[in-house]
């Protein structure tokens, strides 16, 4: 099976990846460090950026390939990862007074469900009320900024959040341990999510049926299978996965919520999606470029060691975006079912 | 024989809105044996087959399976009472291999993970007992048509059914190909299947069912014994009247060379080679017809012809002028060219025009129906009520969207509006496909009267009879080349057959000894 989930684009996004990783390690533990420039791209402190600024994203792509995997397509992350973090933060600014770690887990199931409840809405609007799904997602971002800033109390104030949990012993590995097991719980979870939603798409039944109907509905339909009731229940799960996004950012990264805070990120998830050709290792690597690039934009600014305009080097996370999904890593393949109603005579609602 | 039938369908009856597709429709299926359901497009059979698989339900009557009434709400109702189906359209998912699209819905699990393994060792099992050759692991948009036909009958065994419904299933097969498809037929039904086959080619279903059940307009309108019909009765009972299945023409008398393709190379859509070197040419006053199974660059030799699609290489001459590359308004104005496309709904016609409309796709730029940069209403309706009476398409009003037209009458709209201006050269390409007998018996009366006029005729078609009624030479594509053109006179059903195949004669001639 294994090559023909691997195409090139995916291909290209993990080795990204890896080569960050090795040259890391290299300059991190080699001669190779001697070099200041060398030390600021390929730094400790730039690769733990670039992994809080991928997480994100990683959750938010891995909500778009659920959806569309099962032929919805779901350009309203960006509203979904909003709409967690801000019930998140509602919820954990009503329970400051419980201990610490209840609160923050209770928020991390407010913004699940409430991210959940936004995929539902999406998967209502497209399946019973057969809406154009981009309009459908558009709708979800309007409504979730307006509704977030509407509701927003400016007064309000989080306390506490996330902090680092070392991993015993793994944590102890040169320049890999303290990027990658000196974490806070979300930053696991999401890239155990990677693992889980890889074998889960493309070893168990739930995938294989979940793809047959992203890929060829009737087909699906004629062994038995229920076509909407698939596609309500990744949407919904799509929508979890990005309400998580919008926790972390609340209730890990920052701390805090601010009006429009997730700032396009959800749209950048859409183009890991993409780049990583709807798999969930392929996403992986493409949120760990593009995370890369803002930490490449923040490190050369902040160590100033070079001469570039500075709003040149702000360009560059956008125009690695632009770059990577305008079609030069090749051709990418679309679930072939994706935004088209399904529908039955008998009517599978 | 066992006397309680495996499957009886009682008095159905189906609504759509408008429309009446099945009418108090009675069946029987008896265990070990084939019924033949015959039937024109539209004639109802696959709306009784989606009914009897459980995706549409009936507006009246009922279904029995071995006896008992059954309710089915979903195909896995059906599934479950041990009926599978393959249907006309393969519901195969191309991205995903053999395993995966036959253990579907009916998936092996170990530990919670998928058992693709176990699957394999079924499916290689089933396929050995049926003669269905096929590899497990192969992706099943690598695979042929055939093959992916195979993969649908051991998708239907793997779920054990016992009654098999297919669909049309020669449609898309070589005659050698339908042979093959015979021969497991046969086997499935010595080892007690039930098979429901469909069809509306008379041939086929007088050589393989055991009994024949004929549907026209929803109805059952007559249940015959193979051994004692004939293709003749059987027509007239699908059709409701006397059918002329012979096309009468006489000899061809053929003038210059209207059409010269010399060398013509061209890529698909995926840039693969599409044509490899095609040279024929169509002389004034003779039908040519190209014949080959779907996929061959016939479509493709059309669109190069017609200016839809560019030529990487080799020459196009119409009437002696060069036509390569050019636009299709050249083709058409300068080269006098027609074109009954293939896929009328892409290339055809709009279907969200009013009939008229359509009946001036490739004139309306022109005087009387156009005045200036206005259109000229009154001379674009005279011009609709004129031809829609001459081609007898049978409409209410020329208003109407060409859309809502059936299937025949939207070709005859097409057919009329490309014989309204002077033309030198006709390009028809499957232009019977899903219509009636009726309409497919005008169309040709209409294609070979333009043939007697002195025009070029280049036909293309799948269906080896329409080519074999038609043409008075025939071309056979295979893998983008002219493997060989044969007069009419000498042409036999087998001959083409092993060329559309990719067979030269003398080869089969060695092969047979």
């Amino acid at each position: 099976m294994g090559s023909t989930f691997w195409k090139r684009s995916s291909l290209i996004a993990m080795g990204l990846a890896l080569f960050l990783v090795v040259m890391a390690v290299l300059v991190n533990l080699t001669l190779l460090g001697q070099f200041t420039w060398l030390r600021v791209i390929f730094g400790i402190s730039a690769l733990n950026f670039t992994l809080r600024a991928a997480i994100p994203l990683v959750l938010g792509a891995l909500s778009g390939i659920l959806c569309e995997r099962s032929g919805i397509i779901n350009i309203g992350i960006e509203g979904m990862m909003l709409a967690g973090a801000f019930a998140g933060f509602v919820a954990k600014t009503s329970t400051n007074h419980w201990p610490l770690l209840n609160s923050l887990l209770f928020s991390v199931f407010i913004a699940l469900a409430v991210g959940g409840l936004m995929g539902f809405l999406h998967a209502i609007f497209s399946i019973r009320f057969r809406m154009d799904q981009i309009i459908s997602g558009t709708v979800i971002i309007i409504l979730a900024a307006g509704i977030s800033s509407y509701l927003y109390d400016r007064d309000a104030i989080a306390q506490g959040k996330f902090s680092s949990v070392a991993i015993p012993g793994l944590s102890k590995i040169p320049v890999i341990g303290p990027v990658l097991f000196d974490n806070p719980p979300i930053t696991y979870l999401a890239l155990l999510l990677v693992l889980a939603v890889h074998v889960a798409l493309f070893y168990t039944r739930w995938g294989l049926r979940t793809r047959a109907v992203g890929e060829h509905p009737r087909a699906a339909d004629t062994v038995g299978i229920n076509v909407n009731l698939y596609r309500y229940v990744n949407t919904s799960i799509g929508g979890m996965l990005a309400g998580l996004a919008g926790g972390y950012l609340v209730l890990e990264a920052v701390g805090q919520f601010q009006e429009g805070m997730t700032a396009g990120r959800g749209f950048i998830s859409l183009a890991a999606m993409i780049f990583g050709n709807w798999n969930p290792f392929g996403a992986l690597g493409a949120a760990t470029l593009f995370g890369y690039t803002q930490a490449l934009q923040n490190e050369l600014l902040l160590a100033g060691v070079t001469t570039v305009p500075r709003q040149f080097v702000s360009m560059l996370p956008y125009v690695v975006t632009i770059v990577a999904v305008s079609g030069f890593v090749g051709r990418v393949r679309p679930p072939a079912a994706e935004g088209k109603v399904y529908e039955t005579e008998g009517g599978t609602e | 024989m066992d006397t309680t039938p495996v499957l009886e369908a009682r008095n159905i009856t189906k609504h759509f809105p408008g429309v009446i597709a099945n009418q108090n429709v009675n069946l029987t299926l008896h265990k070990g044996e084939i019924l033949g359901l015959l039937g024109e497009n539209g004639a109802g059979k696959s709306t009784l087959m989606n009914i009897i698989y459980g995706l549409y339900q009936p507006t009246e009557g009922e279904i029995l399976v071995n006896g008992q009434v059954v309710q089915m709400r979903s195909p896995k109702d059906a599934i479950a009472l041990g009926i599978g189906m393959v249907h006309q359209h393969f519901q195969l998912v191309p991205v995903m291999t053999v395993v995966d699209n036959v253990m579907l819905g009916r998936e092996s699990v170990r530990g919670g993970l998928l058992n693709r393994e176990a699957a394999a060792v079924r499916i290689t099992e089933l396929s050995e007992r049926y003669g269905l050759a096929v590899d497990p692991h192969a992706l099943v948009e690598d695979l042929p048509v055939g093959v992916r036909q195979r993969v649908e009958i051991i998708k239907a065994l793997y779920r054990e059914a016992d009654i098999l419904i297919l669909d049309e299933p020669t449609a898309v097969l070589t005659p050698q190909e339908i042979e093959g498809l015979f021969a497991v037929m046969d086997l499935l039904r010595t080892q007690g299947k039930s098979i429901i086959f469909i069809t509306h080619k008379l041939k086929e279903v007088l050589r393989v069912a055991d009994r024949i059940g004929v549907l026209r307009r929803g109805e059952v309108v007559g249940e015959v014994d193979p051994k004692t019909a004939t293709q003749s009765t059987l027509a007239a009972l699908m059709v409701g009247r006397e059918v002329i299945l012979e096309v009468e023409k006489s000899a061809a008398h053929p003038g210059a060379a209207v059409l010269e393709i010399a060398d013509l190379y061209a890529p698909t859509d995926l840039g693969e080679p599409a044509l490899r070197g095609v040279t024929f040419s169509v002389h004034a006053g003779e039908i040519v017809g190209v014949a080959g199974v779907q996929g061959n660059g016939q479509t493709e030799l059309v669109e190069v012809l017609t200016g839809l699609r560019p030529a990487q290489s080799g020459s196009i001459q119409i009437g002696g002028k060069d036509m390569t590359n050019a636009s299709p308004r050249q083709i058409t104005e300068v080269g006098q060219s027609c074109h009954i496309p293939e896929d009328r709904h892409t290339h055809g016609m709009v279907d969200s025009y009013p009939i008229a409309d359509n009946l001036v796709l490739n004139t309306y730029y022109q005087p009387p129906y156009a005045r200036g940069i206005t259109v000229n209403r009154a001379a674009i309706d005279a011009n609709a009520v004129a031809l829609v009476e001459k081609f007898d398409v049978r409409t209410p009003s020329v208003h109407l969207n060409g859309g809502s037209l059936s299937g025949g009458n939207q070709q005859k709209m097409v057919v009329a509006r490309e014989f309204s201006r002077p033309i030198q050269l006709l390009i028809a390409a499957q232009p019977t496909r899903g219509i009636d007998v009726g309409s497919i018996e005008f169309i040709y009366q209409q294609i070979v009267s333009k043939r007697d006029e002195g025009i070029a005729v280049l036909l293309v078609s799948s269906e080896l009879d329409e080519i074999l009624a038609l043409s008075d030479r025939i071309a056979v594509m295979y893998k983008g080349e002219i493997i060989d053109i044969v007069e009419r006179d000498v042409a036999t059903r087998q001959m083409l057959g092993l060329l559309m195949a990719g067979v030269k004669e003398e080869m089969a001639d060695r092969v047979r000894g």
